[in-house]
C-alpha cells in the first residue's frame, strides 16, 4: 500500500497496527502460560497471568482511543476505514481472550489448593495447544493480510468444538466415578469452555481479517464440530 | 449497450434500466484539438443523486457542462457521442437550448444571484418561460423559496437585493431559482465549496429533499459530502470514468486501485 499524502495519517495507522501486534503477543502468551500453569499446577505462573491482563486491558483502551481520534481527524474511507474498524474489533477479541486466560489462571489457583486428580487436566492439553495454534495463525493472517490463512482458521474452529465435547465426556466420567471429583472437574469444564471460546474469538478475528482485505463478509454460518448441547455459538 | 451494462451493479441493473433519466453514451469532448473527456458511458437514474469525484482538472465540471450544453456558449468546444434525456439525444443541433436548460438546471460553485430583488431573482426565470398572472407568480416564488428552505428567512424582505443575503442564503436562492422553473434534472457544480458547515448542511438537506422530485448530479471535492448525499458515485481521472458504482461500495470497498488511492488520500 502506498503512503498517504499526510504522513501523520500513516503514523496513526502504524501505531494502531503496533498496538494490535503487542496485544496479540500478550494474548498468545497468556493462553500459553495459563495452560502451562494449569497442567503443572504452577501457582506463581498463574498469578503472573492474572497480572498481565491489566496490560492487555490498557492496550485495548489505547487502541479504541486512537481509533476514535483517527476517525475524527481523518474521516477514513475504504481500506483505511476497514483497517480502523478491524483494529477496534480485533482488540476487543484479544482483550476477551486475555480475560479467558485470566479465568483459567484463577481457577488454577483454586485447583492447586486441592489437586484431586491432576490427570483429568491432561485432556485439556491438546485443546490448549489447538487454541494457541488458532490464535497464532490468525494473528499471522492479520499481520500479513492473508485471507487464505484466515479462512483456514475460520474452518478449523470445528476441531476445537469437537475436542470440547470429548473433554466434556471425560470429565463427566470422572465425576460419576467419585462425586468428590465434582468440584475439581467443574473448574476444568469451565477451563475447557474458556479454550473453546478463545477459539471463537480467533474465528472472529479471521472474519475481521477477511473483511479488512476484501471488503466482503464471510458467510454467517461456519462449519460446526460440537453438539449443540455443549457448545454455544459465539 | 454492453459498456453500459458493465457500469451497473448486478443487483441494481433491473431498476437502473427502468429508470435511467439521463444516459451518456460513448461521449468524447474536445477543447479545440485536445480531448478532455474520453469515451464516457454512464446513466443517471431518476430520483437519485449521482456524485462525481476526482482530482482538480479531471474534467468533472466539463462533463456536467455537457449535460445541459453549457459548453455551447464557447467557440471551439464540441462533444461527440450521445447524451440521452428521456431517450432524446440532447447533443443534436436541433435541440432548443433554452428549453433544454429549463429541463436541466444548474447550480454553480459560487452563488450567482442576479443584482435584483430576491423576488425578481426567482420570478425572472419563470417569466422567461411562462406567461402567468401576478398572483400565480407570487405563489410560484413562494413555492420555490420554500422548496429551497429559504422562505422563512426571506419572506419579510422579498424586495431586498439578492446580494444582501449571506453566502449560504445566496446559494439557496440560486437553488430556488433553478427549482422555480420546474426542471427535471439539477446539476450541482461544487455547490458548497464556498459555504460554512451550517449552510452546507442546509444545502445537503435540501438536496436530499429535491431528489424525491428531480434527478440530481453533483460535482464535489468533499468526499464526505459525496458519501453523505449520493446513491451513486463516479470517480473520474484525466478525462476518463475510472469507476462508477453504488456510493456505499465506492467508499467502503472500491474495486479499482486508483479510486481507493484517491479517496484514501494516497494520490499523486
Amino acid at each position: 500500500m502506498s503512503e498517504h499524502t499526510v504522513a501523520a495519517y500513516d503514523k496513526e495507522l502504524g501505531q494502531l497496527g503496533r498496538n494490535i501486534a503487542e496485544m496479540g503477543g500478550l494474548a498468545e502468551k497468556m493462553i500459553s502460560d495459563a495452560m502451562d500453569a494449569l497442567l503443572a499446577m504452577d501457582v506463581e505462573l498463574a498469578r503472573a497471568v492474572v497480572a498481565t491482563d491489566q496490560r492487555l486491558d490498557a492496550l485495548q483502551r489505547q487502541v479504541e482511543e486512537l481509533a476514535i481520534l483517527t476517525i475524527a481527524r481523518r474521516q477514513p474511507m475504504a481500506v483505511d476505514l476497514r483497517e480502523i474498524v478491524a483494529a477496534i474489533r480485533v482488540s476487543g477479541d484479544l482483550e476477551r481472550v486475555g480475560d479467558l486466560a485470566k479465568n483459567i489462571a484463577k481457577r488454577t489457583l483454586k485447583l492447586a489448593m486441592e489437586p484431586r486428580i491432576p490427570r483429568a487436566a491432561i485432556g485439556l492439553k491438546h485443546m490448549g495447544e489447538t487454541a494457541q495454534l488458532q490464535l497464532k495463525n490468525v494473528l499471522d493472517a492479520y499481520a500479513s493480510r492473508d485471507i487464505d490463512k484466515a479462512k483456514e482458521v475460520w474452518e478449523r474452529d470445528a476441531e476445537l468444538d469437537a475436542m470440547e465435547d470429548s473433554v466434556f465426556r471425560d470429565l463427566l466420567t470422572y465425576m460419576m466415578e467419585d462425586p468428590r471429583n465434582i468440584s475439581f472437574c467443574t473448574h476444568l469444564l469451565f477451563c475447557s469452555k474458556n479454550l473453546e471460546r478463545a477459539g471463537d474469538h480467533a474465528t472472529n478475528i479471521a472474519e475481521t481479517v477477511y473483511y479488512l482485505v476484501t471488503g466482503q463478509s464471510l458467510p454467517i454460518d461456519r462449519p460446526k464440530g460440537g453438539s449443540s448441547l455443549t457448545t454455544t455459538a459465539n | 449497450m454492453s459498456d453500459v451494462d458493465l457500469m451497473t451493479h448486478p443487483a441494481q441493473s433491473k431498476t437502473v434500466a427502468a429508470q435511467a433519466k439521463l444516459e451518456v453514451r460513448n461521449l468524447d469532448f474536445f477543447y479545440g484539438a485536445s480531448k478532455a473527456l474520453k469515451n464516457i458511458n454512464l446513466r443517471l437514474e431518476a430520483n437519485t443523486v449521482t456524485a462525481f469525484i476526482g482530482p482538480s482538472g479531471c474534467v468533472k465540471s466539463t462533463l456536467l457542462r455537457v449535460l445541459n450544453r453549457m459548453y455551447d456558449l464557447y467557440p471551439g468546444q464540441r462533444a461527440e457521442g450521445e447524451v440521452l434525456l428521456d431517450g432524446q439525444n440532447i447533443l443534436n443541433p436541433s435541440v432548443d437550448l433554452n428549453l433544454l436548460r429549463a429541463r436541466v438546471g444548474m447550480v454553480f460553485q459560487k452563488p450567482t444571484p442576479f443584482p435584483m430583488t430576491i423576488y425578481d431573482n426567482i420570478a425572472f426565470g419563470i417569466k422567461l418561460y411562462e406567461n402567468i398572472s401576478k398572483s400565480e407568480l407570487d405563489g410560484r416564488v413562494e413555492h420555490a423559496l420554500r422548496g429551497a428552505a429559504l422562505w422563512n428567512e426571506v419572506k419579510d424582505k422579498l424586495n431586498a437585493s439578492g446580494l444582501s443575503l449571506s453566502g449560504g442564503q445566496q446559494q439557496r436562492l440560486c437553488i430556488a431559482r433553478t427549482v422555480a422553473i420546474q426542471p427535471e434534472v439539477i446539476l450541482f457544480d461544487e455547490p458548497c465549496s464556498a459555504l460554512d458547515p451550517i449552510s452546507t448542511a442546509k444545502v445537503e438537506e435540501l438536496i436530499d429533499e429535491l431528489k424525491t422530485k428531480y434527478t440530481i448530479a453533483i460535482v464535489t471535492h468533499n468526499m464526505q459530502q459525496a458519501a453523505r448525499v449520493s446513491e451513486k458515485t463516479a470517480f473520474m481521472y484525466l478525462g476518463e470514468l475510472i469507476e462508477f458504482d453504488e456510493t456505499t461500495k465506492i467508499f467502503t470497498a472500491p474495486s479499482v486501485r486508483q479510486t481507493q488511492d484517491y479517496i484514501t488520500g494516497r494520490f499523486g
